[in-house]
C-alpha cells in the first residue's frame, strides 16, 4: 500500500478534513457509547431521570398556562399533549446544547494527549441527548394512548424535524464549546440561554398566540420553527405551520451551523495549547 | 516538500511558539485610583483580544517563548530514535507537533505513514467502565479499529494478566492492574510510526521489564519509533541514535552513548522552577503547581549540597477548588534509577477522610536528613492527586524531573564516609550514616 505523506506547517488548511472525519467514525461511535454508558451507570435512577424531567416540566407548564393563565390549545388537541410535543423538542435541544458546549473542557486529557478531529467530541455528546429523546418519545406514545389521540401521517415526518433540532443545537454548541476553551466564562452563558429560552420559545403556549405582525420577528428564534414543526407532526393538522417563519428559522439554523463549524475549525488547532 | 521513500519523518526549521504573560510582581497598587486604572486597562486589552479572536493572556507584560526553534532532522524508516533533554527542553512539544495535537508555528514536518502516539498510558480510560469496555475505548482512542481490537483482545488481556477482572469497573483495580491494562492496549498498536513519551516510568519493576521487552519487539519489528525518556538505561537499550534537545534546539544528534554522555555533562542542576503565570502552570482546574525548589535548611536555594547537609524540597501549589490533596515524590538518580519515594503527611489517618484543603496558595516542605543520600545527581518526580482515588486516576500534576540537585562528597571525615579514602561509587541509592556499635564480647582464651 502506498503510504500517505502528511505535511504539517503553520496555517495549513486541512484539505482532507471531511475525509479524515469519516476515517475516525469508529471513535465517534465509541465516544458516544461511552457517554451513554457512563450516564446511565453513574446516576442511581438512570433512565428514570430522562423520563421524569420532561414529564414534570410538561405537568408544571400545563397547570400554569392552561389552568392558571387559561391559554387556548392548538385546535382541539389536548393541552398537555401540545406542551409535551414542545418539551420533547426543547429538552433535546437544550440537553445537546449544554452537553456539547461543555464537552471539550470535560475531555481535556484526550485533547492534550491524542490527535483526532476535535469535532467528534461535541458531536458524540449529542447522541446521548438523542437517547434521552427516544426515551421521552415513549412517554409521548403513552400520553397519546391516555388521551385516545390518533396522530396523522405527519408523524412520519418527525425525523426531519429531529434533524433540524439537532442542527439547531450543533451550531451554537460547537461555537460555544470552542469559545469555552479560550474563555472559560462562556460556560455561564449556556444555563442562561437554556433557562431564558424555555420561556421565550413557545414551549408552554401555542405560537398562534403571537400577534401576526410580530410572528416573523419571533421566528428569528430557531426553536420556534422546530417546535412548530414538532407540533405539526405530532398533533397532525390541528397545529398549522407558519411557513414564512419556518423558512426564516431554517435560515437562522443554517447560519449558526455555518458560524459554529467555521469557528470551530479555525480554533481547533490551538485547543491543545489553550485548554 | 519532497520526501524520500525511506524517510519516515523529516523536520525542517520546525518551531513552536507560546505566548505567556507576566504579572508585574513588585508593582504595588495602593491607591484605589491605580487599581481602577489598571483594571480598566486590562479590561480594554482583553476586550480587544476577545474581538480579534486572540487568546486572552493574564498579566501586564507578554513574552514569547519558543518551545521549539529551528529544529531539523530526518528519521529513516524502521529507525528508533531517543529524545533526551531537560524538562522544558521541548521534547514533549516535538512529539505533540508530529502527532498533530498542536500546530507548528514555523517550519514544517513531513510524516509518512500512520502515526500513533503514546504520551500517557490509559488516556481516556473511564473509571466507571469495566476493563473490557476500556480496552475498546482506549484502543479506539489510540487509533485501532474495532475489528483490530477484537482480533488482539485475548492477547491484550493475557499480557495485562487481568482475565478475572475483565468485567470489573477499572476504578476498583489496583494501580498495578490499571497500569498493566493501559500498557497492554498501547503495546498492541501497530502503526508505522510510534511516538512514546515516558510511559515506562510507571508500574512495578517486574512489569517495567516486561514493557521494555515489548518495546524491544516493537523497535525490532521494523517500526519507526521516537522515544522520549529520562531513563537512560531504557534509551540505551532501545535506540541506536539519540537527539539531545536543549532550550528548544537540537544540541546533539548522533550515537546514543555519545548523546547520553553529552547530556549528562551538559545538564546543570535546575534547583528551582516557578510558574508566575498560573494559567500556564502545570495542573488543572483544581490545583496548579506554582513553584518547586531545593533549598538548604536556611531556605536558600542551592545547586550543590555536601553529603552531610540536610536538603529541603519545597513545593508551592495553588488550589482553586476545595479538595482533598496529597503529594507523592519520587527521587531519581543520575542514570534514571529509582532511589526512594515519599508522600506528604496528608495520607495519615483513615484513608479518604482527610479534611479537604480550601482554595489558596500552599507550600509543602519535605526534609531529607543530612548524611543520608549518596553523592551524585538527584532529580525529583512529583505527583499531586486527590485521595481517596489513587494517583493514577486523579493526578492533577504529574511532573518528571521537575528539579534536580547535585550532592557532593567533600571527603570530610565527619561525614558518613569518615576518612575512607577510596571511591564509594554512585550505585548505592543512599549512603546513610547509621548507628553502628562494635563491642568486644570476650577476650580470647589464654590472654
Amino acid at each position: 500500500m502506498q503510504d500517505e505523506v502528511l505535511i504539517l506547517e503553520p496555517g495549513r488548511a486541512e484539505k482532507n478534513y471531511w475525509r479524515d472525519l469519516w476515517r475516525y467514525r469508529e471513535l465517534f461511535i465509541i465516544l458516544a457509547w461511552r457517554d451513554i454508558c457512563v450516564r446511565y451507570k453513574q446516576t442511581a435512577i438512570g433512565i428514570a431521570w430522562a423520563v421524569l424531567r420532561p414529564f414534570l416540566t410538561m405537568l408544571v407548564f400545563t397547570v400554569i398556562f392552561q389552568r392558571v393563565a387559561k391559554l387556548p390549545s392548538d385546535g382541539n388537541a389536548p393541552y398537555a399533549l401540545m406542551v409535551f410535543a414542545a418539551v420533547l423538542a426543547w429538552s433535546f435541544f437544550s440537553t445537546s446544547l449544554s452537553e456539547a458546549s461543555n464537552s471539550l473542557i470535560g475531555n481535556e486529557r484526550l485533547i492534550t494527549k491524542v490527535y483526532f478531529p476535535r469535532i467528534i467530541i461535541p458531536a458524540a455528546t449529542i447522541v446521548s441527548a438523542f437517547i434521552d429523546f427516544l426515551i421521552s418519545f415513549f412517554i409521548l406514545l403513552g400520553m397519546m394512548v391516555y388521551y385516545r389521540f390518533l396522530p396523522g401521517w405527519n408523524l412520519f415526518l418527525l425525523p426531519a424535524f429531529v434533524i433540524l433540532a439537532l442542527l439547531a443545537s450543533l451550531g451554537p454548541g460547537l461555537w460555544i464549546t470552542a469559545l469555552n476553551v479560550k474563555y472559560r466564562d462562556f460556560r455561564y452563558v449556556i444555563p442562561f440561554i437554556v433557562q431564558l429560552g424555555l420561556y421565550i420559545s413557545p414551549v408552554g403556549f401555542s405560537s398562534n398566540l403571537i400577534p401576526d405582525k410580530w410572528r416573523l420577528l419571533y421566528s428569528l428564534n430557531p426553536m420556534v420553527g422546530v417546535i412548530n414543526g414538532f407540533r405539526w407532526c405530532i398533533l397532525g393538522g390541528k397545529s398549522q405551520i407558519y411557513w414564512p417563519g419556518f423558512v426564516l428559522s431554517i435560515i437562522v439554523v443554517l447560519f449558526f451551523l455555518w458560524l459554529g463549524v467555521s469557528n470551530f475549525r479555525r480554533m481547533e488547532k490551538s485547543f491543545a495549547d489553550l485548554i | 516538500m519532497q520526501i524520500l521513500k525511506d524517510i519516515a519523518i523529516k523536520a525542517e526549521h520546525l518551531g513552536k511558539k507560546y505566548l505567556i504573560g507576566h504579572q508585574e510582581e513588585n508593582a504595588r497598587y495602593v491607591a484605589l485610583r491605580d487599581v481602577l486604572m489598571r483594571n480598566t486597562r486590562m479590561f480594554l486589552s482583553r476586550t480587544k483580544d476577545l474581538l480579534k479572536g486572540r487568546p486572552i493572556i493574564q498579566g501586564d507584560r507578554l513574552e514569547e517563548i519558543w518551545a521549539l526553534r529551528d529544529v531539523n532532522f530526518k528519521v529513516k524508516r524502521g529507525e528508533s530514535i531517543g529524545i533526551i533533554g531537560r524538562n522544558g527542553a521541548g521534547k514533549s512539544t516535538l512529539l505533540k507537533v508530529i502527532c498533530r495535537i498542536t500546530e507548528p508555528s514555523a517550519g514544517r514536518v513531513a510524516v509518512r505513514g500512520r502515526v500513533a502516539s503514546l504520551l500517557e498510558v490509559g488516556t481516556g480510560f473511564h473509571p466507571e467502565l469495566s476493563g473490557r469496555e476500556n480496552i475498546y475505548l482506549n484502543g479506539a482512542i489510540l487509533g485501532m479499529s474495532r475489528t483490530e481490537i477484537r482480533r488482539k483482545f485475548d492477547k491484550i488481556v493475557s499480557f495485562a494478566e487481568i482475565e478475572k477482572y475483565l468485567d470489573t469497573p477499572v476504578k476498583r483495580y489496583s494501580s498495578g492492574m490499571y497500569v498493566r491494562l493501559a500498557f497492554a492496549v498501547a503495546a498492541h498498536l501497530e502503526p508505522e510510526i510510534l511516538l512514546v513519551d515516558e510511559v515506562l516510568a510507571v508500574g512495578d519493576t517486574e512489569f517495567q521489564k516486561k514493557c521494555l521487552g515489548k518495546m524491544d519487539d516493537v523497535t525490532q519489528g521494523g517500526r519507526t519509533v521516537l522515544f522520549v525518556s529520562h531513563n537512560m538505561n531504557a534509551i540505551q537499550r532501545l535506540c541506536k541514535r539519540c537527539i539531545v534537545l536543549s532550550q528548544g534546539r537540537i544540541a546533539f544528534d548522533g550515537q546514543t552513548s555519545e548523546a547520553i554522555a553529552f547530556y549528562l555533562k551538559s545538564r546543570e542542576a535546575n534547583q528551582q522552577i516557578s510558574w508566575p503565570d498560573a494559567s500556564r502552570a502545570p495542573g488543572d482546574e483544581v490545583v496548579r503547581l506554582r513553584a518547586v525548589r531545593i533549598t538548604g535548611e536556611d531556605g536558600q536555594v542551592r545547586s550543590q549540597f555536601d553529603v552531610r547537609d540536610p536538603v529541603v524540597l519545597q513545593i508551592e501549589f495553588q488550589i482553586f477548588k476545595k479538595t482533598q490533596l496529597a503529594i507523592s515524590v519520587q527521587f531519581i538518580g543520575a542514570l534514571g534509577n529509582y532511589i526512594m519515594a515519599s508522600m506528604d503527611n496528608y495520607i495519615n489517618g483513615p484513608w479518604g477522610e482527610q479534611p479537604p484543603y480550601s482554595a489558596g496558595i500552599y507550600k509543602s516542605s519535605c526534609y531529607i536528613p543530612g548524611d543520608f543520600l549518596n553523592e551524585g545527581q538527584l532529580s525529583i518526580n512529583l505527583w499531586i492527586y486527590s485521595p481517596p482515588l489513587p494517583p493514577y486516576l486523579s493526578a492533577h500534576v504529574r511532573m518528571l524531573n521537575v528539579v534536580s540537585v547535585d550532592i557532593c562528597d567533600n571527603h570530610q571525615p565527619n561525614g558518613a564516609r569518615g576518612s575512607f579514602p577510596y571511591e564509594w561509587g554512585i550505585e548505592p541509592a543512599v549512603r546513610p550514616k547509621l548507628r553502628w556499635v562494635t563491642e568486644q564480647l570476650k577476650r580470647n582464651n589464654g590472654e
